[in-house]
């Protein structure tokens, strides 16, 4: 809800610069009224762009457009959809052709709507509540989306990366090609995210995750970025499974003293004692929960924001539009390399804190 | 809060965490083990580089300091055998002199014994001479005076007071 | 009470913005102080202001 604020906002700011621009141009009211009236509709169509953009998708499309004939043409490939609903259902999703037909498989009727796969009648009816939400059966939903394939995509490229780098090490000291370029960015997560915050004694178990999630996140963070990138980082699933992995590591190596300043804080009053074990318990759960909506809620903010200060190009026909537009997207889109970057960093570093808890080992607090 | 729970999506999860896993796994396997791995042999080898090139400074370092001494302690030797060397000459030059001299006086004193010997042998001979040719006198004498042979011997007797034997 | 939500977020964000002014300006002092730790304290600036943002972000999607 914020973000359509915020939207809001930054939209008025501008749109009161051009408009007082607009004056000094004699433009008259009329066309004034006229015009405002117009980006209305066009602020509705970016803002659903920019949802849309922020979406996951059943189909691979890079882009889309309107022809002349007033139909929609979109280019890319379908992709599978699978469905466990009494029994695995897996068809292509050209079937939905765009959300616009239903889907029909084994005498089951699938309707897309709003980006979610629901189970219809023959006529793709929707049922609603009183909060207009849809009230129709939801099919387990395992289906290769967008996202899924750009992981899938960025999963091969990473290992073919890597091997490659981990090959051009045998028989001679260097590394060569992009492992040269990559080598001390490996170094630099081991000698100053992993050993200062996890301790020389156990960083080894932890280093193929660590390196594993920043390469992951930094990579699809960066391709998110690029016209063309799909935005993986912006879904909470996917930051969910990250901070989940983080949270089984640190409750599994846990040691023993981990668990005691968990339930049973040492050096202070026994009192004190019950009052923090549940307050320590939660914080364990709290503490991948901020990693994942730390690193949702960067990208997602980022998007928003550069996307739509794009989308003023389209509400400001004026000549200031469009210079400004442009210089606050590449303003802010160097500021999103950093951001790409520094919660690839801050995941990291944040997942080596939380093991460097749990393997501590002196008791002197 | 809702918007995020409505937004949750089972599938992209599932296979984000499974793809994930499977990711970690094999680049543990054929990536991040061998560079690792790699990147400690190469720092080993740099420490060990160093290492050796630090003993082996030190090493250079004795080895000098070895040169030194033993140089120092060949200049003592070479001083003392020196000293020794000159001693000995001075001992020598000084025996010698003093056999030299023993030698010499050794010598002489034989030539003096020799000498006395043969003065002795020669106032023997002297006196044997002298006797005989006192004798041979004595006979002339004799000869000539043989009458008075009182007056012979108080002849014979004052001549050979008159002899002195020295 | 739609609005309420908008004040708590714009509060949230006034709190939150001025926590990480505080640990950013700081570390601007400890680094201007001992430019030989920048390192260090980059690092845990980092972090403090990643643990704010975290709360942040959170009560943003709360509110």
């Amino acid at each position: 809800m914020h973000r359509i604020n915020l939207i809001k906002i930054l939209t008025l700011l501008l749109l009161a610069v051009t408009i007082s621009a607009n004056a000094q141009h004699d433009a008259s009211k009329e066309a004034h009224g006229e015009s405002s009236h117009k980006e209305k509709d066009i602020k509705t169509e970016i803002k659903e762009y920019i949802a849309h953009h922020l979406l996951d998708s059943y189909d691979f499309s890079l882009f889309s457009y309107t022809t002349d004939a007033g139909k929609k043409k979109y280019f890319g490939a379908p992709l599978p959809v699978i469905l466990w609903d009494n029994g695995l259902k897996v068809f292509s999703s050209s079937k939905f052709n765009h959300g616009k037909t239903l889907a029909e498989v084994d005498g089951n009727y699938y309707k897309l709507y709003h980006n979610k796969i629901y189970k219809t009648d023959t006529e793709g009816t929707i049922n609603y509540d009183e909060e207009h939400h849809a009230t129709n059966v939801k099919p387990l939903d395992f289906s290769i989306t967008k996202n899924v394939v750009f992981i899938l995509f960025v999963a091969i490229l990473m290992f073919f990366v890597f091997t490659r780098m981990a090959k051009s090490y045998k028989g001679n000291l260097m590394p060569k090609g992009v492992g040269r370029l990559l080598e001390p960015v490996v170094l630099y997560i081991r000698d100053d995210i992993a050993i200062p915050n996890i301790g020389k004694k156990h960083y080894r178990k932890y280093m193929s995750y660590l390196l594993t999630v920043f390469f992951f996140v930094w990579i699809i963070n960066l391709l998110g970025l690029t016209p063309l990138g799909v935005n993986v980082t912006n879904n909470i699933a996917v930051t969910f499974a990250l901070a989940l992995i983080t949270y089984l590591l640190t409750t599994f190596t846990g040691n023993k003293n981990y668990w005691k300043h968990i339930f049973w804080m040492p050096g202070v009053p026994w009192p004190m004692k019950i009052i923090l074990a549940p307050i320590e318990l939660l914080g364990t759960f709290i503490k991948p929960f901020s990693l994942m909506i730390r690193l949702y809620a960067n990208i997602t903010a980022g998007h928003i924001v550069l996307m739509s200060i794009i989308g003023l190009m389209f509400i400001f026909k004026s000549w200031i539009g469009s210079p400004l537009s442009f210089g606050l997207a590449f303003i802010l889109a160097l500021l999103e390399l950093l951001v790409a970057t520094l919660q690839a960093y801050i995941f990291t570093m944040l997942s080596a804190l939380y093991f460097g808890m749990a393997v501590e080992e002196h008791d002197d607090h | 809060m809702d918007k995020l729970i409505e937004q949750f999506s089972l599938g992209l999860f599932f296979w984000m965490l499974i793809l994930f896993v499977i990711l970690v796994f094999f680049l543990n396997k054929f990536a991040w083990k061998p560079i690792l791995n790699s990147v400690n042999e190469r720092e080993d080898g740099i420490k060990n580089a160093l290492e050796e090139a630090e003993n082996a400074r030190k090493e250079m370092q004795n080895l000098n300091a070895d040169n030194e001494r033993i140089l120092k302690e060949a200049r003592a030797q070479r001083d003392t055998l020196l000293k020794e060397a000159r001693e000995m000459k001075e001992g020598i030059i000084s025996e010698a002199k003093n056999e030299a001299q023993a030698q010499a006086s050794k010598i002489v004193e034989q030539a003096q014994e020799t000498i006395q010997a043969e003065k002795q042998a020669a106032i023997t001979d002297l006196k044997n001479q002298v006797a005989e040719l006192s004798v041979g006198i004595a006979e002339k004498v004799v000869r000539g005076e043989l009458a008075d042979k009182n007056k012979q011997i108080k002849l014979v007797e004052e001549l050979l007071k008159e002899v002195t034997i020295s | 009470m739609e609005g309420l939500n908008y004040i708590g977020a714009g509060l949230i964000v006034i709190g939150a913005g001025i926590g990480i002014g505080r640990i950013g300006g700081q570390a601007m002092e400890a680094i201007a102080r001992q430019p030989e730790a920048s390192g260090k304290i980059q690092t845990a600036m980092l972090i403090a202001a990643a643990l704010i943002e975290g709360i942040g972000f959170a009560a943003l999607f709360a509110a």
